[in-house]
């Protein structure tokens, strides 16, 4: 098991900048994930560590040692891609324990690991198949074992439940944290899929453009964004830009559009620095909307329902106040609001987040 | 109405093309000493004939020797060929796979003297290996173009997975990339080798003195007399150039059914 460390990582291809001066740190048996929309660099990035290929400058380290001139087939690491990309012309037991052929592991050994790794992934009366007779979900946990059944020091992953449907996705994500968390082995996920980071990550970076724009646990990234891009690309938001009147120990004072005067409190607002222009991160799952205004303190504005997307347990409304549109996704007892109808937005400040404009 | 006629044009289109052949295999079995109808019985006397005439049977095991040979060398080197076209990036990639298909392209005549020419020039006389050369200009374009469409099939990310398991380059080829590969390398082979087995025109030109192959030998044949030997000859150059490819196309699917690619 080792830990992987980016030291000034910059990869171009050409005069494109695939990724630009990235430096970031995974510790030993942590899950992280790569998170960004298509061609943030996150692939890029993991195969940069894989070693399939090289960066333009920097340095990667894993376990310790600099690694940048060492072949992908001398790292150790598990890889595990999107397509599965198992040896077609081999049985899964073949399959899995291809990696052990080139380790000088005994044949019993061999087999004994062969089904252990199996058996890890829940699937040892497949040793004799072929590939071609596996199910997405069979052959995405067959690669897995191949992966893993190496040892190796960090187990790279590269989109691995992309191709899988709904409900087999949400099974596999449990299934490979849970194996994840039994091995303690390193893990770098790469995914655009803002839910399966949330979910399985012990630390999310989020990238765009070939940048990393934040790094932190999970509710970290999600709570405090730190960009507008990360706040609109991690779960629904609303955001309106405004200005910070003062800011001091309690927290920020906002004034926005709406809402009016916002005390956004300190620990909401850590990437804020004084006065002057801000933008205010309304998830839209606090923005509650309700028949008549709040009795206490609660902030409130009225607006008119324009749309209203009904998803069973939960509705997405887009409403309407003066200039600005707003979504809001709220759990219903019974019937949804109707369109047109006159609604009170109810928003608690310790649920909002600054960010500087 | 129209679909009787098409059907009667297409049986006669068929006829044209496969009576000749079919005449010729049914009079090698002729008993009767002049080639032509009505047969005066079965009879493998001709096969016979063939089987002492050592003309006939050097010239056939020349046949063999370069078809094999040109299997053998096309194979390698389209392979090799086609891993360098599709896998790496190379300047002036397009230019190298047109000049690599070109000998298909250009008039087989005017391949055949421009070696001969070329050959010349460099004072290199007329030699077996520069016969196999030729033939493997002839053939190289359909290996390469075989295993170039099967390579392409074959997703880079299965040899990415074997690298990262600790194969090295070598290796992966071995392990993973020519298995898949191989109904590609077998077909190619067995066009190399029948290519190589009936080909005359280029042979004609540059076989050294006193060398026949089998298509030489039937032609020298043909210039004194048409004798009943020729049609078995003809015979046993049908099911080779046909049957060879026919087991070896069955035996790739059965090949390919079991491991399921």
């Amino acid at each position: 098991m080792g830990a992987v460390s980016l030291e000034n990582i910059v990869k171009r291809f050409g005069s494109f900048t695939a990724v630009e001066q990235t430096s970031l740190t995974i510790a030993e048996g942590t899950f992280t994930t790569l998170l960004g929309p298509s061609g943030c660099g996150k692939t890029t990035t993991l195969r940069m560590i894989a070693g399939l290929l090289d960066p333009t400058e920097g340095d990667i380290v894993i376990g310790g040692k600099r690694v940048n001139d060492v072949p992908i087939h001398k790292r150790n690491l598990g890889l595990v891609f999107q397509n599965y990309a198992l040896f077609p012309h081999k049985t899964v037991a073949d399959n899995v324990g291809f990696g052990l052929r080139y380790r000088k592991v005994g044949r019993a050994e061999m087999a004994r690991r062969v089904r252990e790794a199996l058996e890890l992934v829940q699937l040892p009366h497949l040793a004799g198949r072929y590939p071609k007779a596996l199910s997405g979900g069979q052959q995405q946990r067959i690669a897995l074992a191949r992966a893993i059944v190496i040892e190796p020091e960090v187990l790279l992953l590269d989109e691995p439940l992309s191709a899988l449907d709904a409900n087999l996705r949400e099974d596999m994500r449990v299934e490979l944290k849970r194996i994840q968390e039994r091995i303690g082995v390193t893990t770098v996920f790469v995914t655009h899929d803002q839910s399966e980071a949330l979910a399985m990550s012990d630390q999310i970076v989020v990238m765009s453009d070939g940048r990393v724009e934040q790094m932190g646990a999970p509710e970290e990234v999600y709570n405090t964004p730190a960009s507008e891009f990360v706040a609109r690309f991690l779960g629904a938001s609303n955001i309106l830009d405004g200005r910070c009147l003062s800011r001091g120990a309690p927290g920020a004072e906002l004034e926005v559009p709406v809402f009016g005067k916002v005390m956004v409190p300190s620990a909401r607002a850590p990437h804020l620095g004084g006065e002057g222009p801000a933008k205010l991160v309304i998830r839209a799952e606090r923005l509650l909307l309700r028949d008549a205004p709040p009795e206490g303190g609660a902030f409130s504005a009225p607006a008119t329902v324009e749309t209203v997307d009904y998803q069973g347990q939960s509705v997405r409304y887009f409403v309407r106040a003066g200039e600005v549109q707003l979504q809001a996704i709220n759990m219903i007892d019974e019937r949804p609001f109707p369109v047109g109808a006159q609604v009170h937005m109810t928003l608690r400040p310790q649920d909002c987040a600054a960010l500087p404009g | 109405m129209g679909w009787n006629l098409i059907r009667v044009y297409a049986v006669l289109v068929y006829l044209f093309m496969f009576l000749p052949v079919a005449v010729v295999v049914l009079l090698s079995f002729n008993a009767s000493q002049f080639g032509a109808f009505p047969m005066a019985g079965f009879s493998m006397r001709w096969f016979v004939a063939l089987w002492e005439n050592d003309a006939v049977m050097r010239a056939f095991r020349t046949s063999l020797l370069l078809g094999l040979l040109c299997a053998i060398i096309s194979t390698t080197l389209g392979v090799l060929a086609s891993l360098a076209l599709v896998r790496y990036r190379i300047p002036g990639r397009n230019l190298l796979t047109t000049v690599l298909i070109a000998p298909i392209l250009v008039p087989e005549v005017v391949m055949a003297v421009a070696l001969l020419l070329f050959l010349n020039f460099i004072g290199i006389g007329r030699s077996f290996p520069m016969l196999l050369a030729g033939h493997v200009i002839f053939t190289l374009p359909f290996v390469i173009l075989v295993v170039q469409a099967r390579l392409v099939g074959i997703r880079r990310d299965v040899e990415e997975a074997a690298l990262s398991l600790g194969a090295s380059p070598r290796q992966t080829f071995f392990a993973v990339t020519l298995p898949l590969l191989m109904p590609a390398v077998a077909a190619g082979a067995l066009f190399a080798f029948t290519i190589s087995f009936d080909n005359i025109t280029g042979t004609l030109f540059w076989k050294p003195g006193g060398v026949e192959t089998v298509p030489t030998q039937i032609f020298a044949m043909l210039r004194h007399s048409i004798s009943p030997e020729i049609n078995a000859l003809g015979t046993v150059m049908i099911v080779l150039t046909v049957g060879l490819p026919l087991l070896g196309a069955a035996l790739a699917r059965r090949l390919a059914m079991k491991s399921g690619v």
